[in-house]
């Protein structure tokens, strides 16, 4: 099927849904809002016509004073069966910025979300696993924030102190063989 | 004996393997549960080769970022390159010339053997078998000599280029690289006819680490782990870029999902990156190795020596970046791990808005919990093994 053939599919089945469709580069991408964001990718792994198994990848992009609605949490979906491809957006408030987890359809979904969580803090709600996966457990902040310095936080790690401490510890330890 | 049964007291030992062990390819950590020699709970950890590629990406100009994808997957640095390349200049709207195409095939494919020989050797080396190993850096010491004459580098390669690749290749290089394909099925089968049918390999690989086909899409394997449970998608196929719609290949799949047909599957990958480069190399058209595109190019080397037009062009690419169409885009390519995506997000500047590798590593170690538990202790060396992990590239 062809991605405007898709979206078109996407936008009669949710109306009121779908916010914007747009084409660059023969690659569709559909805007939507994040309500009921479940329901939509639910349908399209399901239906028989559209059965989007695979979940390519899903990620977070802000967009900082750019666009109205902070955040964007992308979803690509590819059908191993039918050989084609569409690109869902579902835009994410900075305040209650929560989404739907999807990993109910896809099981590959957890770490996508969980990355997604550690880099900007959007919060997937039914994701039995959403720890951060890439930084440390108590890091502060969100690094893929545009509002995150490129060189890091003011503020060291405290983590690294520990790490520093422990080494020096292991230095000083005389082996009586 | 009675009394001895029960002054006896077992309990679940939870222990760290990794960051440091020698069997997880890198700095992956594994908190296992053991119950006796059984895995009860696996939890890897991930994260401590973290540089923030993605971040750093998004504040160089396109061409600057290119040798930040080196360090990504660094054992099949080509291969990451020609992602790259491809995705920007997808989003560029540009096009690579004809013999730029084949000869980065052939160069990804190079890259292919040599990731999944180092694959081969530290696969069989956990398990127990040494021999192998030694071996398989012989042909690898090949393929990184090849890619020293062609660009100078061996593993951190940056040869190609947005547009192109960076120099032509010479004809020395072609025989030399002629004469190893013309070896190198010999030398798959030595290595075959060290494993294959090796009994202790089979009872190490056979039914260990079993994934079914529905489960493999599921989770969004890609590469050998889904051809080894016997789904048959390879972006080369259902998505070609480069020269891969004009040279023939097949594309190997296993049956079972276990460690075994992996280990079967990716032995065929490289039979057959052998035998694309072979065709690379016969077909292989004449003509330039950069697109004409000013806007988009580099100027060639030796004009910005000379001339100051070409000197100032160079300088605005180099230092503001390219002025980009507006849009986003996702590119995919098979590496010697699986599908390796990129997508930019442009606002128009010559800076990506947003830079993200979808990498294949990273959904392939999140599948580890569900190889492991149940399995032995010893099952989890094999089934690492056997992902083809690299933590550069999880950990981006």
């Amino acid at each position: 099927m062809k991605p405007l053939e898709i979206a078109d599919k996407i936008k009669e089945k949710f109306q009121d849904e779908v916010l914007d469709v747009k084409e660059f580069r023969e690659q569709v991408a559909v805007t939507l809002k994040k309500d009921r964001i479940l329901e939509i990718c639910r349908y399209l792994h399901d239906d028989a016509a559209l059965c989007f198994d695979y979940l390519i990848d899903v990620c977070g992009v802000d967009y900082a004073g750019k666009k109205e609605k902070r955040f964007e949490v992308v979803y690509h979906l590819y059908s191993i069966k039918r050989c084609h491809a569409i690109r869902l957006k579902a835009e994410v408030p900075e305040t209650n910025s929560e989404i739907d987890s999807v990993t109910v359809l896809w099981a590959g979904a957890n770490w996508h979300e969980r990355e997604c969580y550690d880099m900007f803090g959007i919060i997937f709600k039914g994701n039995q696993d959403l720890r951060r996966v890439l930084m440390p457990e108590d890091w502060e902040g969100h690094p893929l924030r545009k509002d995150y310095p490129v060189k890091g936080p003011e503020k060291e790690w405290p983590g690294f102190q520990a790490v520093l401490d422990r080494a020096k510890r292991f230095k000083e330890f005389e082996w009586h063989g | 004996m009675e009394q001895i049964e029960k002054t006896f007291e077992t309990r679940e030992l939870t222990i760290s393997m990794g960051p440091q062990h020698p069997a997880t390819h890198g700095v992956l950590r594994l908190v296992l549960t053991l119950d006796g020699e059984t895995v009860i709970k696996c939890t890897p950890h991930v994260g401590y080769l973290h540089r923030g590629v993605e971040k750093l990406g998004e504040n160089r100009t396109y061409f600057s970022a290119l040798p930040l994808t080196d360090r990504l997957d660094y054992i099949s640095s080509m291969n990451n390159n020609v992602g790259y390349v491809n995705a920007v200049e997808k989003l560029f709207g540009i096009e690579a010339p004809e013999r730029a195409k084949f000869i980065r095939t052939m160069v990804a494919e190079m890259g292919r053997i040599s990731s999944h020989i180092i694959w081969l050797g530290t696969h069989v080396l956990d398990i127990g078998a040494t021999t192998p190993f030694l071996y398989a850096f012989r042909e690898r010491e090949r393929i990184l000599d090849l890619f020293e004459a062609l660009c100078g580098a061996r593993l951190t390669v940056s040869y190609p280029r947005i547009g192109g690749v960076r120099n032509d290749v010479s004809q020395e290089f072609l025989d030399e690289l002629y004469k190893f394909v013309l070896e190198f099925p010999s030398r798959m089968d030595d290595y075959e006819t060290l494993v294959t049918e090796n009994r202790v390999w089979r009872k190490r690989t056979v039914g260990i680490g079993v994934i079914s086909a529905e489960e493999a899409v599921n989770w969004g394997l890609t590469g050998g782990m889904l051809r080894g449970s016997g789904v048959c998608y390879d972006v080369r196929k259902h998505a070609p870029y480069d020269a891969y719609d004009k040279v023939e290949f097949d594309v190997p799949l296993g049956k079972n999902g276990d460690c075994y047909d992996r280990y079967i599957v990716r032995m065929g990958e490289m039979r057959q990156a052998n035998r694309i480069i072979k065709q690379c190399i016969e077909k292989l058209p004449t003509g330039p190795v950069m697109a004409d595109a000013p806007k988009f190019t580099l100027p060639p080397k030796d004009k910005i020596l000379k001339d100051m037009e070409h000197l100032i062009h160079q300088f605005v690419l180099i230092t503001k970046g390219p002025i980009v169409p507006e849009g986003e885009i996702y590119s995919a390519t098979e590496v010697p791990k699986g599908e390796l995506g990129f997508y930019f997000v442009s606002d128009g500047t010559g800076k990506p808005y947003r830079m993200r590798v979808r990498a294949p590593s990273f959904v392939h170690v999140s599948i580890l919990p569900k190889l492991c538990e149940g399995g032995f202790v010893a099952d989890v060396i094999a089934n690492i093994g056997s992902i083809d992990i690299v933590l550069g590239e999880c950990d981006r």
